[in-house]
């Protein structure tokens, strides 16, 4: 099954919990907009033009329980992931960004002290897309084996990447992110960003994402945040979808 | 001197209600800012040689800190700071509005209390991400109006913080989720002025 945001509309449409945000309006255009863009490749995040929408969440919001709470991931999803998106609608109403995909969004406004509020809605819009696909209810385990090997090959084994990937989630000072991510080259590292900051911007290629803003894990988990880290990685990461990206 | 040591919660946990719950508060205090201090150890025990040395002068001078400990200094000893800060300018009961010299410069300075919270409400929700919202003396002992991300002191640019408002997510995400200006907006009705004046009072020397 194919985990691009725009490809499963069937399962997605199962999956859109009832107390979700959007109405069938809002879901019809990401669909319609899915369409015109099939072709670009997993993930496809770079979604456009605006008004932007917020994507469905690929599982209902009790799905990640007892890992994530179904309260914290309707707050995450509803009113965190929304909020940006809607932020980002007001700020480039008129703009030139305004005809512009969220990717290219990101892209355009990164490090633009000016275009600030900008990037940093659009990649929160971005980075938040791509953490839902980031997990999975049934999620953890063994990646593919090609995946597997590439990780080998760079880690020394699956579990020495979890353990790196954990410690970064861990270490990172305030708000952030952890990634999984693969250089021009093709080689596997894992990095983390401070606030809205992505690795797509340094040319690198993001394969998984772990959100450790507090509003991720607080709810649940308060000042605990490896305990979040350590079940998050253990039970939800999302090895098809990271196996995906990297094509 | 000793190990940096958590000073006790001049109130209890439950002392701000309603404004800050007192789950937040024992959190908070026994928790994050134990941690801070206890990570702020442990990175002094590496440089046996700052050991004596107050935070406040390891912070105005984190140059001087030798470079593998400067990031731990400044994440680990600014939050010990700005925590300890926080703190005491709160109380049971408290609110209303700024007098005395504080009052007399804030009219002067930014043009009153009701300018000082509308520019300082600004800067506390603007703040992206992790952060704090700080009411300094610059340099030159005028009032400013600044955010700061992390645990980033005003200590190490200059200034000399009198006010300080956490944002962090910690501070309120139990009560106020992703509702920070009505965090914000509660947290005026626990601001202790006469703490502040006397912290402006000390800073102006
Ligand atoms: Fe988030
Ligand atoms: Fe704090």
């Amino acid at each position: 099954m194919s985990n691009d945001v725009f490809h499963d509309e069937p399962a997605r449409a199962e999956a859109v919990p009832p107390e979700s945000p959007l109405t069938r309006r809002d879901f019809l255009a990401v669909a319609g907009a899915g369409a015109a863009l099939v072709g670009i490749g997993a993930p496809n995040l770079a979604f456009g033009a605006t008004p932007f929408v917020l994507p469905p969440l690929p599982y209902a919001l009790g799905a990640l329980a007892p890992v994530i709470s179904a309260r914290t991931l309707g707050l995450h999803y509803g009113k965190h992931h929304k909020a940006y998106v809607d932020n980002l609608n007001k700020l480039v109403k008129g703009t030139p960004f305004a005809d512009q995909t969220l990717e290219q969004i990101v892209r355009a406004a990164a490090g633009k002290p000016a275009a600030q509020a900008i990037f940093n809605n659009a990649a929160q819009a971005w980075n938040h897309a791509f953490f839902w696909h980031s997990l999975t209810p049934k999620g953890g385990g063994t990646p593919p084996a090609k995946l597997a090997q590439r990780l080998g090959e760079a880690f020394g084994s699956t579990e020495a990447c979890v353990r790196e990937l954990a410690a970064q989630a861990v270490g990172h000072f305030g708000s952030g992110w952890a990634w999984l991510v693969a250089d021009a080259a093709g080689k596997l590292s894992v990095t983390h960003t401070a606030n809205a900051e992505l690795p797509l911007t340094a040319g690198l290629k993001p394969l998984l994402t772990i959100d450790v803003w507090e509003h991720a894990y607080y709810l649940d988990y308060q000042n605990r945040r490896a305990d979040y880290v350590a079940a998050l990685v253990g039970q939800r990461l999302n090895w098809a979808f990271a196996s995906e990206n990297l094509g | 001197m000793s190990a940096h040591v958590l000073p006790s919660l001049p109130y209890a946990f439950d002392a701000l209600e309603p404004y800050i719950d007192a789950r937040t508060m024992e959190i908070h205090h026994g928790k994050h800012h134990a941690t801070y201090v206890a990570k702020l150890n442990e990175a002094l025990d590496k440089a046996p040689e700052l050991k004596g040395r107050e935070l406040k002068t390891l912070l105005q001078q984190l140059g001087s800190v030798p470079e593998a400990i400067r990031g731990a200094v400044r994440n680990h000893g600014g939050g010990h700071a700005n925590h300890s800060l926080f703190w005491g300018i709160m109380g049971k009961g408290k609110g209303g509005e700024p007098v005395g010299q504080l009052g007399a410069a804030i009219k002067q300075e930014i043009g009153g209390f009701a300018a000082l919270r509308e520019k300082f409400n600004a800067a506390a929700t603007a703040q992206f991400g992790s952060g704090w919202a700080w009411l300094s003396l610059d340099q030159g002992g005028r009032l400013v109006i600044h955010a700061l991300p992390n645990q980033d002191s005003p200590l190490s640019e200059g200034k000399t913080p009198i006010l300080g408002l956490d944002v962090w997510e910690h501070a309120y995400y139990l009560k106020y989720q992703n509702r920070r200006p009505e965090y914000i907006e509660a947290w005026w009705s626990v601001v202790d002025w006469e703490a502040v004046e006397a912290n402006y009072r000390a800073a102006r020397g």
